[in-house]
């Protein structure tokens, strides 16, 4: 910040601090006019140009990530628009906070007096209340937007309803007419449609597991006893990781799946072929145990981390 | 200049309270008949020995805690190390967490720094309750060993985090003792807390000396109020969810488990009606004492004094209603409450950074190590404080809840709050034994801590937006993700470095530099008394006119204060 301030004085700063309409025996006070119009100019530059600057690159991701799904897009928007606030009220504060401390530490001068003993500024003292506030009010505004978009629960048809149930240390999801599970490594793969919406019932089986899909900006918890429902509509297809983020025990690190979107009629044809294999599954004796098999051959808690200990 | 000092018996004719106990002192002033060494400690009800033992036993947890921090970040420089097993991973972060929190930081600061400084700064003889005071202490050492012992047990120390959710910490999931002594450790140091509290806030509405209203009382001490308080409310609910989390894992009880009908979201209620609480009982403090630190390396009264008090019992009444901003992710809280209480305590907090830079605007600031840490603590913080905004926000909590990034948030904070810790040491050491620390080894361990902390929690920040949980042992399936971690134990080391030089200094400085009573010019009430302060901590008071006698005494040129623009002409650059 002290160098993005360029040739501008710091001096203004002081100006709008305390002295503004107080003249400074130490200063020269022909100093006050330009002093202040340059603290505006510097104020108004900064308050503008910093949010364009920094959405001037208004594809900076800010390390977040676009998501693929609707909320989790909107999810994403709201990141950047906390992240440019942020970066405006640091850059602003910790400035203030460098300059203070610099520009104003004991010379040798100083050794044997004492500054002004300033204590109370009040419309300095209502200016940094109000502005807060009217900042957070701001932000909370977004909060509530993003987060009833987010949390909204749209009617779903009923092929699309997953239910999912995590478990030490895996997941269910639940199809109609069928189920796929997996543990830690096997990763279970989740399937679901292309630009439609979405519906999971979350919910756990034994403790509190962690359900969190990175790309898709989004996780909640699956409590055991609760029953918990969310939306999601991808809008392109393609394969995302999960993992389950609330610590559950043991193999915690290794709770892992996959999320696959794929075109809606895909899905449809996915769907009618799970439904039928099950079907002829369970005809026979053995086919439970063989349903639980659907994912891929990896071996269950492998010697990872050392082992069990 | 004569009348400014006046005699211990003229106060005993002011102040009903304050003359009782200075008669009390009388009684004892003679300290022969006191026991001595070992015998001493063992059985002073002295704050000022409780206090030195909470600092030093606090002190103690912080470098076992950080070398538990050590092991973990040695484990996380490989995507899949196996330095340790899964399950000895699980152990240490939940021991680490645990003692940081439950044994470190908070028991440093109400029971170390506070139990010394409050009542020096109120002119009071002693805590309310002396012998309280020191039942205190005991239960908090009892409590730390009970925790430790955690390690040496058959299946090792508790394992579910420093949270404990429930159903996790109950016996079926939990079986083995450390869980057991985990718990009992919380109720002895949540009883000593509790004790703590009461002494806290007894001691700061009674005690005080005569003149010193509570306007007058020293930002510090208004902390430790707030603090207290907070602590009454909060550490019983605590303790009564311990009590039932023991009931369901040994006496058949199922409060917290699905099968008997209990509910297992109501643990992280209890937990949180607590643990958000606490985050202020732990940071409150030490907003309190680097307050002290720039005005008194500011030569500056505090800037927007009143506003501050304000401030701070703002956060205290807002941080009851925030507790469930730790559970959006549950499904089962009301957002957008607990969204804007959450949000709404960055007012006041705001307000405090620029009281903390009004302080120091238009002062002579000088550059000790404590003034260091500081700066260092604003700077810190701030990072802190402005990711913690985010994680009001529900939906973006949803999307960095339990990952990386709100370890790096809370880094933020506590080692923040760290260096608040080590500015009141370097500041107020010099006031409890009477020698200076050495303020080049000094500043050597803030750069490094300093850096060092910043350097472990940015990477962790851009971790966690990469999507790596949290209390993981390995992560095997993001290798790439190698680099960053490797940072962040850089990060860790330099800090593990900052301590060693912290415990060098500490050496080194023994009895080496003598401080005299006022080492820094400071202003308020404590720097009055001998350093050390004597047994009953004053010989004799200084009027007490304003928040600020200690520097009324010796600048009584520049004693008034600047009301806004107003009084401006009477005050030029004042000399003494
Ligand atoms: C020496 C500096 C420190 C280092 C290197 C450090 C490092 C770490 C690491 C690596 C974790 C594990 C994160 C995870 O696996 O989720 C952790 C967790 C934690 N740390 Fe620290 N830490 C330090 C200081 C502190 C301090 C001062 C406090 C508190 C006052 C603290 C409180 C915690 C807590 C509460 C947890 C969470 C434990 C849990 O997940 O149950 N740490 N720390
Ligand atoms: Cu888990
Ligand atoms: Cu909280």
């Amino acid at each position: 910040m002290l160098v993005a301030a360029g040739g501008l004085k710091f001096g203004p700063l002081h100006a709008v601090g305390y002295s503004r309409r107080v003249p400074q025996p130490t200063r020269r006070t022909g100093d006050a006019g330009g002093v202040t119009r340059s603290a505006r100019r510097w104020g108004v530059g900064l308050l503008v140009l910093a949010p364009l600057v920094l959405s001037g690159c208004s594809l900076s991701t800010f390390g977040a990530d676009p998501s693929p799904t609707t909320t989790g897009r909107e999810t994403f928007h709201l990141w950047q628009g906390f992240t440019i606030g942020a970066i405006v009220v640091g850059a602003i504060t910790l400035s203030l906070i460098i300059y203070a401390a610099i520009h104003f530490r004991a010379k040798r001068q100083h050794e044997d007096s004492v500054p002004r003993q300033t204590q109370y500024h009040l419309p300095m003292e209502i200016t940094y209340t109000v502005i807060p506030i009217i900042i957070v009010f701001v932000l909370f505004a977004f909060t509530i937007v993003v987060e009833n978009a987010v949390t909204a629960l749209p009617s779903v048809s009923k092929d699309n309803t997953i239910g999912v149930q995590a478990f030490q240390w895996g997941w269910r999801f639940t199809y109609p007419g069928f189920t796929i599970v997996g543990e830690t490594t096997q990763d279970p793969i989740l399937e679901m449609p292309e630009d439609e919406n979405v519906r999971i019932v979350l919910t756990s089986l034994d403790v509190v597991h962690g359900f969190y899909i990175r790309q898709f900006n989004f996780s909640r918890y699956a409590l055991p006893g609760v029953i918990n429902p969310f939306t999601f509509n991808a809008q392109r297809t393609g394969t995302f990781f999960g993992q389950c983020t609330q610590l559950c025990g043991l193999y915690h690190s290794l709770m892992w799946f996959r999320v696959k979107v794929v075109t809606p009629a895909d899905y449809t044809a996915w769907l009618s072929m799970q439904q039928a294999r099950a079907a002829t599954l369970s005809a026979s004796a053995a086919g439970q145990a063989v349903q639980e098999q659907t994912s891929a051959g990896v071996p269950i808690r492998p010697d990872y981390g050392g082992g069990t200990n | 200049m004569t009348d400014f000092a006046v005699g211990i018996a003229g106060v005993e004719t002011i102040d009903h309270d304050v003359a009782h106990v200075h008669v009390h002192e009388h009684e004892h002033e003679h300290e022969h008949d006191e026991p001595a060494g070992i015998y001493k400690w063992l059985t002073s009800t002295d704050h000022k020995v409780i206090g030195l033992s909470y600092t030093i036993t606090s002190l103690v947890m912080f470098v076992i805690g950080g070398f538990l921090a050590e092991l973990i970040r040695i484990q996380l420089t490989s995507p899949n190390a196996t330095f340790v097993s899964f399950a000895e991973y699980n152990q240490l972060f939940t021991m680490h967490g645990s003692l940081m929190i439950y044994l470190f930081v908070g028991p440093f600061a109400f029971g170390g720094l506070a139990n010394i400084i409050v009542p020096l700064q109120i002119g009071a003889p002693d805590m309310a309750f002396p012998r309280l005071n020191a039942l205190s202490y005991w239960l908090y050492l009892s409590g730390s060993i009970t925790m430790l012992l955690g390690f040496v047990v058959a299946g090792g120390a508790a394992d579910f985090g420093w949270v404990g959710y429930a159903p996790l910490s109950n016996a079926i999931y939990s079986p083995g003792a450390g869980a057991d002594l985990w718990i009992a450790a919380l109720l002895l140091t949540g009883f000593s807390a509790i004790f703590t509290g009461v002494n806290l806030c007894a001691t700061i509405f009674y005690l005080r000396a005569p003149g010193m209203t509570m306007f007058r009382m020293p930002i510090f001490t208004w902390n430790m109020l707030a603090t207290g308080i907070l602590i009454l409310l909060a550490f019983p609910v605590l303790t009564a969810g311990l009590i039932m989390l023991y009931c369901d894992r040994h006496f058949g009880t199922h409060i917290f488990t699905v099968q008997g009908g209990g509910v297992p979201v109501l643990w992280q209620h209890i937990f949180w009606f607590w643990g958000h609480p606490e985050v202020y009982i732990l940071a409150l403090p030490f907003f309190g004492v680097v307050t002290e630190v720039i005005a008194a390396f500011s030569k500056k009264p505090v800037f927007g004094y009143k506003g501050m008090v304000f401030a701070t019992i703002t956060i205290a009444a807002l941080s009851l209603g925030v507790w469930a901003h730790h559970m959006f992710t549950t499904g089962v809280v009301l957002l957008p409450f607990f969204s804007i209480m959450s949000l709404l305590i960055a007012v006041p907090t705001g307000i405090k950074f620029f009281n903390w830079i009004g302080t120091m605007w238009g002062g002579h600031v000088r550059f000790t190590a404590a003034m260091l840490f500081a700066i260092g603590f604003l700077v810190t913080f701030l990072i802190g404080g402005l990711t913690g905004i985010y994680l009001a926000s529900p939906p973006l909590d949803f999307f960095t809840h339990d990952t990386y990034f709100v370890v790096a948030h809370f880094h933020s904070v506590v080692l923040a709050l760290v260096m608040g810790g080590m500015a009141g040491l370097y500041y107020w050491g010099p006031k409890i034994t009477g020698y200076l620390l050495d303020e080049r080894l000094g500043k050597i361990q803030f750069w490094l801590f300093f850096i060092g902390a910043n350097v472990m929690v940015m990477p962790q920040y851009e971790l966690g937006l990469l999507g790596m949980p949290r209390r993981v042992a390995s992560y095997i399936h993001d290798p790439e993700w190698a680099t960053l971690n490797q940072w962040a134990t850089v990060g860790a080391v330099m800090m593990g470095v900052s301590t060693i030089f912290f415990l060098v200094n500490i050496v080194y400085s023994w009895k080496r530099y003598p401080a005299g009573d006022n080492p820094w010019d400071a202003q308020t009430l404590e720097w009055f008394t001998t350093s050390p302060p004597p047994h009953h901590n004053y010989y004799a008071l200084p009027p007490i006119r304003s928040e600020r006698p200690t520097w009324d005494y010796h600048h009584p040129d520049a004693r008034s204060l600047v009301h806004g623009t107003s009084h401006d002409a009477a005050h030029p650059e004042a000399a003494t």
